[in-house]
């Protein structure tokens, strides 16, 4: 009834080819901004932003990324943590060691190099895929990781391999709360999202898409495929970079390798995989799937168990997490491999002829 | 530190010993690619889960072959219902879902794994010394662990054994007429979802026996995960169709792994163990896509 593109009528190219063509759409997303950009600063509280929405935007930020790659360019990819901690550590070493060195200029010179290094990771993908290439990006999160350890250079000869993030400020503007960093983090996640969704409809996005669905016949219609799947790595990689970089500057105010292991990359593949793989919305869903789930299961775990007169230890919680996160990956793979994306988008296209669906 | 041949050798052998376990992971996988054509990234979480069943058993009192039977049921067990629950609902689906719902199996896996047998490390004792070989020792001046020349062995025999059932059984004729070709499998007649449960049991009991020897080593612990994920760069060494590659590939990356290590590892920093095999593979890709005994893959549009 109110969901409804009756009537709305298209008289320029323009108008045909915007974001969202359909105006209920258009008054959503901006509604979901103001409420992003005003309402939540003006209601949450500090752990809201700290543990639940500036994490929520970071992965968000990384599974695009990986997104970019996988669901796109259909290049499987286990080393996005790598890429992250490249982005991170690159940030930091720019503001460290170019004076004056503004934050988001420095954010993006991490992710940059994070491109760098994901162009060297992602050169066996002009020769092997599938999950022969999975391998060669576990090289890079196990190499990156090292590397990072290893050499004091990257931690400027940080004795415990722990570095405090540097305070950072925003034209000459300190960012210090958690609100203000959360402000931080949706500007650059906004302007990316936007970005990504651009250039996935673009030519290059379709030459990504071509490439995915098969090589041997993109490259028969003239897709040079080295600079497509090379562009892939290095945009995908460029958005993990970021993510990286944000995740140790704005949400666990550390810099640290440890923190950038496989489990993160597992992580951020989750969810590609339950948010839905080749979508830009699917990532968002997926992240804040993820960064949810914990938090849920630990509010209804616990009286659950001690209903049933159970005492469950943080072990088993953790646990639980797992298996509930590896049953998940199953049931979406085999249920709805398209996500928690498709399901809004059947939840759209129920919408539009309610109530009377005859 | 001067460069001794007799170190050389020391390293080596154990580099290879330490490689023949590699290779019992990597058969595994190797035995579920060939017959589905799935690649089973959960085979760690099962090596894992195999080792602290039989762990868990063996401290609950139980003889060492009732233990083995028991966590052998396990396996069984645990193979059926990985055929029922995740690959029939994803029969013609891509391969890389396949491994991507395997990726969720490993971990569900291991939760399943720590909520029975609690996450602490498990000592197995399987009674063999795990001391150097008194002979070798005396006459070459070599450190050789009996362990690991036990677990040579073993190994040995069980690539055996697998190549007599799969060469000499019915059940293994159905298996190589399933691995090359689903399709015409099935119009002969062979029950397609049987003979998966089957390559799943199989796996599942190499992965106990790998899992045995591992935990005999250095524990059932959740770090078995990790040393199976050393397995991978074995496969594409070895080719991921070939038991022999799986064999080869785990004593390659075994021995140049630990000869990295200890003669190159120093002028680095050390601790390039952990990443050396995948860029070694990595490398090897470049060169040879299909691995040292891998069948060539042409592609058709």
């Amino acid at each position: 009834m109110f969901y409804r593109e009756t009537g709305q009528f298209k008289t320029s190219y323009a108008a045909d080819q915007q974001f969202f063509p359909i105006r209920q759409d258009r008054i959503g997303i901006a509604l979901l901004l103001l409420v992003a950009f005003v309402g939540v600063p003006l209601f949450a509280t500090d752990y809201w932003f700290s543990a639940i929405l500036i994490p929520f935007l970071i992965f968000s930020l990384a599974a695009l990324g990986l997104n970019i790659l996988t669901g796109y360019a259909g290049q499987l990819s286990l080393g996005s943590a790598a890429f992250m901690a490249v982005g991170a550590f690159g940030a930091y070493n720019f503001i460290l060691r170019v004076p004056g060195m503004p934050v988001i200029p420095a954010f993006l010179l991490g992710g940059l190099c994070a491109a760098a290094v994901g162009i060297l990771f992602g050169l066996p993908s002009l020769r092997i895929k599938g999950f022969y290439l999975a391998v060669a990006t576990l090289a890079a999160q196990f190499f990156v990781v090292w590397a990072l350890t290893k050499f004091g250079w990257f931690s400027n000869y940080s004795s415990s391999g722990v570095i405090t993030a540097q305070d950072i400020s925003v034209f000459g503007y300190g960012v210090d709360s958690p609100m203000e960093k959360y402000l931080l983090t949706l500007v650059i996640v906004a302007v990316m999202a936007v970005l990504a969704k651009n250039l996935v409809r673009s030519n290059t996005g379709r030459s990504w898409m071509a490439v995915r669905d098969m090589d041997v016949a993109a490259e028969v219609i003239g897709i040079p495929l080295m600079k497509t799947k090379l562009l892939a790595f290095a945009v995908s990689s460029f958005y993990c970079g970021v993510a990286g970089a944000m995740a140790a500057y704005c949400y666990l105010g550390t810099v640290e390798p440890d923190y950038f292991t496989l489990d993160l990359s597992f992580k951020i593949l989750f969810m590609i995989i339950i948010g839905g793989v080749g979508s830009i919305l699917g990532a968002f869903l997926g992240s804040g799937f993820i960064v949810l789930l914990p938090i849920f299961l630990n509010i209804t775990v616990h009286p659950l168990f001690s209903l049933l007169g159970l005492d469950v230890s943080t072990a088993v919680a953790s646990n639980l997490e797992l298996m509930v996160f590896g049953g998940l990956i199953i049931f979406f793979l085999a249920v709805e491999p398209h996500g928690l994306a498709r399901l809004w988008q059947i939840a759209k296209e129920k919408l539009r002829i309610w109530p009377f669906p005859h | 530190m001067p460069f001794s041949m007799n170190f050389f050798f020391e390293v080596l052998i154990g580099g290879l010993l330490s490689g023949v376990m590699y290779s019992l992971v990597a058969l595994g996988f190797v035995l579920i690619y060939k017959a589905s054509g799935v690649f089973n990234f959960a085979q760690g979480a099962m090596v894992y889960f195999a080792a602290l069943t039989f762990a868990g058993i063996v401290d609950a009192g139980a003889p060492l072959w009732l233990a083995f039977i028991l966590a052998f049921l396990a396996m069984v067990v645990l193979g059926v219902l990985t055929e029922r629950i995740v690959l029939r609902p994803l029969v013609n689906q891509p391969q890389i879902t396949l491994f991507m719902a395997t990726i969720g199996l490993a971990f569900f896996i291991e939760g399943v794994a720590q909520i029975s047998w609690g996450a602490s490390t498990r000592r197995i004792d399987l009674g063999i010394q795990d001391e150097p070989i008194a002979w070798l020792m005396d006459n070459y001046n070599l450190n050789v662990s009996t362990f690991d020349l036990v677990a040579a062995l073993i190994a040995g025999m069980l690539v055996g054994l697998l190549a007599l059932f799969f060469q000499k059984t019915k059940v293994g004729r159905a298996l190589r007429a399933v691995a090359d070709d689903h399709q015409a499998a099935m119009s002969i007649g062979i029950p397609l979802q049987h003979i998966w449960a089957i390559i799943w049991t199989v796996a599942g009991f190499v992965a106990l026996v790998a899992g045995m020897l591992w935990g005999a080593r250095n524990g059932a612990q959740f770090a078995l995960t990790y040393v199976a994920l050393k397995a991978l760069p074995v496969l594409i060494l070895g080719g991921f169709t070939s038991i022999p590659g799986a064999i080869v590939g785990g004593l390659i990356i075994g021995s140049t792994e630990k000869l990295a290590e200890v003669f190159f590892g120093p002028y680095v920093g050390g601790g390039i163990e952990n990443w050396f095999p995948y860029v070694l593979a990595l490398l090897f890709l470049l060169v040879r896509p299909e691995g040292l005994f891998g069948e060539k893959h042409i592609d058709r549009v």
